[in-house]
């Protein structure tokens, strides 16, 4: 049997995006002329990952993207499969609107992990640039009782298990977790591949299949959270510009500065 | 009245800054006791130093060190402290930890937050910066236990009081442990640990090469007995190693002074330095991001501002 890895994929506010862009109404984020989404930079880097192991193997393997949202920019979404990878699973549901509360999307994405049948490795993003929570790849681990290692920056199958080099805060560790499992990779994994002109003219090619709530047999339950607020935090504009005649004179002013407010 | 309990880390026979930032923020919430779960080989030595910080009861589990340990040993001590708050900071190992706990006891995590406070119904209300701190979130949790993680250094640890007392138990807990570490390799930095600087020189994607890393940040860290730093362009560049990077996925300082040279300011970057004490930035872009979080800022080439800078810097200092 081939290996058969699952990559999941978040379609999300490019985090580019300038700040004089980014605007909230009602509790929600939205862009200033309606920036294009892109897909989360480290979910490319989890592709990577994937496309890596195949390489490594071959060509025996099979790399299924899942992504969980509510609508998608199709020629968006389908990246992944002009990088290389070899099918496409939306999991598109109006309920599966939830960047506070990663409950549904943990169960949509087990649900559909389960349904798939065989999945041997699940490769995730370390966090989505939107909410930062870092935690649905865990949820699915928990979920289907199966071993994580996250942050990685290496991602190796051997036999029966996966070894993953994770970036620590000053150096880094090597794990090793048996098959089924789940892993999380950092952009220390490196640049993901750009796609080549026949990866995208074989994407546009492809329907991909769409599963909604009820053909995978979830709904929310009980949330996690209630969203209270959501704001620009206030920024106190104090800012002093140094000057000068010259920039190397702006440098000694700043050296001045510095000393007369006692801070050096 | 309901309990807290908080998880974390012991290190060198001292409970890790971390869990005394957890300890002081549950005793903020005014509840009744606080327990608190150390891990580690040093847990039993950390113990009053914990109660010390503030905790009433402290569960130690000394051979909790893989990360699927320490999160059945965090299970077990929910359960056995039936505690309606359970706290953790996003440390290395809290990243893995605390998201795990959450969906196990039945609810998700309050990730990352800056501060956490009771309403007046007894819920956890969660303040926590958001796309890149872009913007901020207040959530209340709604999950028995709530569960949060804090952002280090986002709360003081209380003056330790030598004269409070608790008792200290071991933990009973069952480790299925899955994951496990083959080896662990440091990288050795150069200079002083950018967490406990008091000042951290950071250059970023406009210094445009490895050599101003090792030539001018590092000659004026050095003359102020700081650390350097860099953004996380300026680390995937491969530039300096990973360990440098300042950010939401990298280093969190707080710093008398952070020096940010040729750095935009992405909301992802200021995430890591945005409570430094005094900001500073040198950027030859003067409509970058950073010129409107910075307390001083020069507009210019660092080329010529960095050494004149330094110069008469070495001329203030002797």
């Amino acid at each position: 049997m081939p290996l058969h890895i699952v990559v999941t994929a978040k379609q999300t506010l490019d985090p580019e995006t300038p700040l004089s862009a980014f605007q909230i109404v009602d509790n929600a984020v939205s862009t200033v002329g309606n920036m294009p989404p892109v897909i989360n930079g480290y979910d490319e880097q989890a592709v990577e990952a994937a496309l890596r192991i195949k390489e490594a193997s071959g060509g025996e393997a099979r790399v299924t993207v899942l992504s969980c949202g509510t609508d998608f920019a199709l020629d968006v979404i389908k990246k992944p499969l002009a990088m290389g990878a070899d099918e496409l699973v939306l999991l598109q549901d109006a309920a599966f609107d939830n960047a506070i509360d990663p409950t549904l999307t943990v169960a949509a994405l087990a649900a559909a992990i389960r349904k798939l049948g065989s999945v041997d490795l699940v490769i995730s993003g370390r966090q989505a640039s939107d909410w930062d929570n870092a935690q649905v790849p865990l949820g699915v681990a928990e979920a289907l009782g199966w071993p994580v290692a996250t942050i990685g920056r290496k991602v190796e199958i051997l036999d029966g298990s996966v070894r993953v080099e994770r970036v620590l805060p000053d150096g880094h560790e090597v794990v090793e977790a048996p098959l089924p499992a789940v892993v999380t990779v950092s952009n220390e994994l490196g640049q993901a591949r750009y796609p080549n002109m026949r990866g995208i003219m074989a994407a546009r090619r492809v329907q991909p299949t769409v599963w909604s709530a009820a053909d995978l047999g979830v709904e929310a339950g009980r949330p996690a959270f209630e969203l209270l607020s959501l704001a620009k935090p206030e920024r106190a504009a104090r800012t002093e510009m140094i000057e000068g005649d010259s920039e190397e004179e702006a440098g000694r002013k700043l050296a001045l500065r510095l000393r007369e407010e006692r801070i050096l | 009245m309901a309990d807290a309990l908080i998880i974390g880390e012991a290190a060198g026979g001292a409970p890790a800054s971390a869990a005394l930032e957890c300890i002081a923020a549950a005793r903020s919430l005014g509840v009744e006791r606080v327990h608190a779960l150390l891990t580690g080989p040093a847990a039993a030595a950390a113990a009053p130093g914990a109660i010390a910080g503030g905790a009433d009861a402290v569960y130690t589990a000394a051979d909790a060190e893989e990360l699927d340990a320490q999160l059945d040993a965090a299970q077990a001590a929910a359960a056995q402290s039936g505690a309606r708050y359970v706290l953790g900071a996003k440390t290395l190992a809290g990243r893995d930890v605390m998201p795990r706990l959450a969906f196990r006891l039945g609810t998700a995590l309050a990730s990352d937050c800056s501060s956490v406070a009771l309403d007046g119904e007894g819920r956890l209300i969660a303040t926590r910066p958001v796309y890149g701190g872009a913007a901020e979130a207040a959530v209340a949790c709604l999950g028995d236990p709530a569960v949060a993680s804090l952002r280090p250094k986002s709360v003081d640890p209380l003056p330790p009081d030598a004269s409070r007392s608790g008792e200290t138990t071991p933990l009973a807990f069952e480790a299925n442990v899955r994951t496990r570490t083959l080896e662990r390799v440091e990288e050795a930095g150069e200079g002083v640990r950018m967490e406990n600087a008091r000042v951290v020189v950071s250059g970023g994607r406009g210094l445009g090469g490895p050599e101003p890393f090792e030539n001018e940040l590092r000659e004026l860290a050095d003359m102020l007995g700081g650390a350097v730093g860099a953004s996380r362009a300026a680390c995937d560049a491969g530039w300096v190693p990973a360990g440098y990077q300042v950010g939401l996925t990298g280093k969190t300082v707080t710093p008398d002074l952070y020096v940010a040279v040729g750095i935009s300011g992405a909301s992802q970057h200021m995430a890591g330095c945005g409570n430094a004490k005094t900001l500073v930035a040198i950027n030859k872009d003067a409509g970058a991001n950073i010129f409107k979080e910075a307390r001083f800022g020069v507009a210019g080439d660092w080329r010529k501002v960095l050494p004149a800078f330094i110069e008469q810097l070495h001329e203030l200092m002797g």
